[in-house]
């Protein structure tokens, strides 16, 4: 089975493999033709798999190797992107990507997890998974206010396991920089769009992910706590995450139902990984249109419908006295 | 794989993790001399161990009676309930885990708000109770929070918030998550209306509480030996495969790396926090807070 695939996508495998024989062969118009039908099938048994995936196969096509990174729609849907860095205070942050690029002619700020996705091991590791310590909440809010002092809007970009979980988040207040970004992002005067493309990893997510507006992607996932966590708590064995999955209730159809986001970016088929030029195309739209929305309404209005919206997030009943 | 965990054990039943709080009976040994103490009167010293000041863990209303002047207050919004928006079975139904917790606890939630007076001065406090599943923070607990810093923020009334937490409560998922963003939106109201915000942090303190609200106070105040941070302990020794030192992540730790102002002893905490408070302009002394001074215009002769 290709490195690629999913193991829910084993049926496919011997059609790549049937596609790969083929394409070492002279383009002879038979041969043309087999590849087109044999493309068209693995197209139709993608769609079909993709239509009906369990939670736990969300979570691990939202966490493949392969899904597109920040820079990767930076890339296909902004021009004269120049990253900045730093947090001013201790270090530069691998983990968060933040600078200023042109979106439709727009100057936006843009700031967003990197996984090290599609790299080699020391990609990863440069980027250390994903896993941002303080001083990348700490750059990205620097960001934003530049953002704010210049009447720029915010794009931020959600791919994250967690926040980084060792001695020196520790020691440096992780806890405190999240905490910090999530009362001031609150408060930013500038529009924020948040597009939850990969892993929504709990606060780590969170820490930069407040805005007038959330979009997630269609097999992204967004949880309090990863699915392995939570069983090995709750059901005292990681190896239920599959149920735990299905407990959490992480999916995008989820959360648009709890009125956690505010729309579903759809993808390809197959998922992001599959087509990043494709995937671009199809947030281009919501994007763009979501970021028009919220930059033509009036700054109080704007900052009051925000504070509206998280507050009024999860529902409470009252017991008979 | 960090997220917010619980700090140290499963969620179980109340009785099952409390194993710093005052024993039934009339003698109590202390886990941190070994004395044996007589219950009555480590009651008496607000349960901190007369011989070595371990500071044995305590109920919200007993946290009320430490900090609210004459054992009296108003409580807030009591009877708000989980309403499970995720209908959420792990071994167990939570609807089920959240009625043994109610009979265990009398309480609905995790999180008591009460409006009374410290040393004189009018305030909102909200006190989480850790022996109502691990005083993991749900809908309720975010909900009633916020609200306190509202009533907080609409009387310009100091709010003081006192964690005792596990963290956000996985069985109402992404919801609980977003408690974290309700309340330090709500903080960010208060903070810049000028009105006071005192955060205690109490044994343990960890998770989504932590990175919210509890590390945002005008003043963080923690008491002495507790558990505070964002990941567990047991989470970080996974990730860099190694024992943690002694210490580590406790308030001395955090003290030392800046991220709180002091250490109290609870003996000394309502004294401190009126201290705190009078400061920040707060109690009949204090000079009206400067947001709604400007506010106010009358004429000069009217002024008094
Ligand atoms: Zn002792």
């Amino acid at each position: 089975m290709p490195a690629d695939l999913l193991d829910f996508e084993e049926p496919i495998a011997p059609l790549l493999k049937e596609i790969d024989a083929l394409e070492g062969q002279p383009r002879t118009p038979e041969c043309q033709q087999a590849l087109e039908g044999l493309s068209r099938r693995v197209e139709a048994a993608r769609g079909e798999i993709y239509a009906k995936l369990t939670p736990w196969q969300r979570v691990m096509v939202a966490r493949h190797n392969n899904r597109p990174t920040v820079l990767d729609y930076v890339a296909r849907l902004f021009t004269e992107f120049t990253e900045i860095s730093g947090d001013r205070r201790f270090a530069d942050d691998h983990a968060i990507v933040a600078g200023f690029a042109l979106y439709k002619g727009t100057p936006v700020m843009i700031v967003g997890h990197h996984k090290g996705g599609g790299g080699d091991t020391k990609q990863k590791v440069y980027r250390n998974f994903g896993y941002a310590k303080p001083e990348g909440y700490r750059k990205s809010l620097r960001a934003m206010k530049l953002a704010e002092k210049f009447r720029r809007p915010v794009i931020a970009f959600i791919d994250t396991p967690a926040a980084y979980p060792g001695v020196e988040s520790e020691e440096r207040g992780i806890s405190e920089a999240i905490a910090y970004n999530l009362r001031e992002m609150a408060a930013l005067d500038a529009p924020i769009v948040v597009v939850v493309h990969g892993e929504g990893g709990s606060g780590g997510a969170l820490g930069i992910a407040i805005g007038d507006r959330v979009l997630m992607h269609e097999f992204a996932i967004y949880s309090v706590i990863p699915p392995e966590g939570c069983a090995a708590i709750l059901w005292r064995d990681a190896n239920r995450k599959v149920e735990a999955a299905e407990a959490l209730k992480l999916t995008a159809p989820d959360l648009l139902g709890f009125e956690v986001i505010d729309e579903i970016v759809p993808e390809p088929v197959g998922g992001a990984h599959t087509d990043h030029d494709r995937a671009a195309a199809l947030l281009d739209g919501p994007l763009s249109r979501t970021l028009e929305e919220v930059s033509a309404m009036d700054g109080a209005v704007r900052l009051e419908a925000r504070y509206r919206k998280f507050r009024a997030m999860g529902s409470v009943g009252i017991a008979e006295p | 794989m960090a997220w917010f965990k619980k700090a140290r054990k499963p969620m179980g039943s109340a009785t099952a993790e409390k194993p710093s709080r005052v024993p039934e009976g009339l003698w109590v040994k202390c886990p941190g001399c070994s004395q044996i103490l007589y219950n009555k009167d480590l009651e008496k010293n607000l349960s901190v161990c007369p011989k070595c000041a371990h500071h044995f863990r305590i109920s919200a209303a007993e946290r009320l009676r430490v900090l609210l002047d004459d054992g009296h207050w108003t409580e807030h919004d009591p009877n708000l309930v989980s309403n499970d928006p995720l209908r959420f079975t792990d071994t167990k139904r939570y609807r089920d885990r959240l009625r043994a917790m109610e009979d265990s606890t009398g309480m609905k939630d995790a999180v008591v708000v009460a409006a009374g007076r410290l040393d004189g001065i009018d305030v909102v406090v909200a006190a989480m109770e850790y022996a109502f599943i691990g005083g993991s923070m749900g809908v309720v607990v975010g909900e009633k929070i916020a609200r306190a810093v509202e009533l907080a923020l609409e009387r310009r009334q100091p709010v003081i918030i006192v964690s005792c937490s596990g963290g956000a409560r996985m069985m109402e998922g992404v919801l609980s998550l977003m408690q974290m963003a309700k309340i330090s939106a709500a903080l960010a109201r208060l903070d810049r209306a000028g009105v006071p915000f005192i955060s205690v942090l109490t044994d343990p303190t960890t998770g989504g509480v932590t990175a919210s609200f509890a590390m945002l106070g005008d003043l963080n105040v923690a008491e002495p030996r507790a558990l505070i941070g964002f990941a567990g302990p047991r989470v970080i020794e996974q990730t860099i495969r190694q024992k943690l030192p002694e210490g580590f992540q406790r308030s001395e730790f955090l003290l030392e790396h800046g991220m709180l102002d002091l250490v109290v002893d609870r003996r000394e905490l309502k004294g401190t926090l009126a201290r705190a408070l009078r400061f920040m302009g707060s109690g009949a002394a204090a000079v009206e807070p400067p947001v709604a001074a400007a506010a106010v215009t009358l004429p000069a002769d009217d002024a008094r």
